[in-house]
């Protein structure tokens, strides 16, 4: 009991902890070397080292990855950020492909809804392109056959 | 009913496709060329304007206010190797040229404040500086780096030329002095 009791008490304080401070190499794809446009961890251009080395500093001192975002947003703008944020004009670059699946989505659906609807009614299978066998016919093949099986 | 539908979806694409080339042609035909190029057909453009929140104090440093003095336009990163063998130079001449009303202004693009202003402290600059962050001035100057260093006459227009790479080395050097007395007596 004492064990499950210290477990929920160090659960309790290590879970905001590790919640307010971010890894850097989280944040290192977050964020857009500004002179070479791409995410940090996949630069390394003397610009990407220093703000690298800012999120270091920043990680230590452990601020939140939404104070360390605004202070880089105030440096560089918005476009420092690898996505565009959740809010106002940005919110279209997350609704637009939606948006556009769903779109593509009841476009394809209506043309196969029409085409399945248009298909003529099946026709009986032909031998070769000839006409069906007589059922008289028919009948005698099989005794035929089953003759054959015996 | 189907045809109906197809030829829609036809149609659609098609007006999709014009449409797209038309902006494309509107877009090319439209965009600015840039000061750069410009003045490295000879001309002499306007320089681009700029407002900027300055680095070694608080408040704006705008272009427009040197309006009427020679300026030596440097743009700079404290990222920079070059940037920083640079700078005594661009301090001397600053230093030489100022009674005869000349300004240096050094823009600090794509950097971070604090770095900026520590490397401005160590490398003693005094002339005016500029905070650049989003790297706007980068854009509208056509710059392919740092650093890069532009001549804006009285008139608020570009001369000379726009030097690439540090005023300090050998095939800068020379220039960048021609540069300071073209700027002065124009």
């Amino acid at each position: 009991m004492r064990l499950l009791l210290a477990i929920v008490v160090a659960l309790a304080v290590a879970g905001p902890a590790s919640a307010a401070c971010p890894s850097v190499s989280d944040l290192e794809g977050k964020f857009i070397c500004p002179t070479c446009k791409t995410t940090l961890d996949q630069s390394d251009a003397p610009a990407a080292r220093r703000i690298k080395a800012y999120l270091a500093e920043r990680v230590a001192a452990c601020a939140s990855e939404e104070q360390i975002s605004d202070e880089l947003v105030a440096q560089f703008g918005p476009a420092v950020l690898a996505a565009p944020p959740r809010e106002g004009f940005h919110w279209l670059a997350w609704l637009l492909p939606v948006v556009g699946l769903l779109g593509a989505g009841a476009v394809v659906s209506v043309f196969v809804w029409r085409w399945s609807r248009s298909r003529p009614a099946e026709v009986a299978p032909e031998a070769n392109g000839r006409p069906p066998l007589d059922p008289e016919l028919e009948r005698r093949l099989d005794r035929e056959l089953a003759r054959f099986d015996r | 009913m189907a045809t109906r539908l197809k030829l829609g979806a036809q149609l659609l694409a098609v007006a999709l496709v014009t449409g797209l080339f038309a902006l494309l042609i509107w877009k090319v035909a439209t965009q600015d060329e840039g000061a750069s190029r410009k003045l490295q057909r000879g001309e002499t453009p306007p320089a681009p304007a700029f407002t900027l929140d300055r680095l070694d104090q608080p408040g704006k440093l705008s272009l427009a206010a040197y309006r009427g003095r020679p300026v030596v336009l440097n743009f700079w990163a404290s990222w920079c190797v070059p940037c920083k063998e640079e700078a005594p130079l661009l301090e001397g001449v600053w230093n030489r040229y100022r009674d005869q009303g000349l300004v240096v202004i050094g823009v600090d693009i794509n950097d971070l404040r604090s770095d900026a202003r520590r490397f401005a402290r160590q490398n003693k600059m005094s002339y005016p500086l500029a905070f650049d962050g989003i790297g706007k001035t980068s854009t509208d100057y056509g710059l392919t780096g740092v650093p890069e260093t532009f001549f804006v006459a009285r008139n608020g227009r570009l001369v000379c030329e726009r030097l690439q790479a540090g005023v300090h080395l050998d095939g800068n050097r020379d220039r960048f002095d021609d540069c300071v007395q073209e700027v002065l007596s124009a």
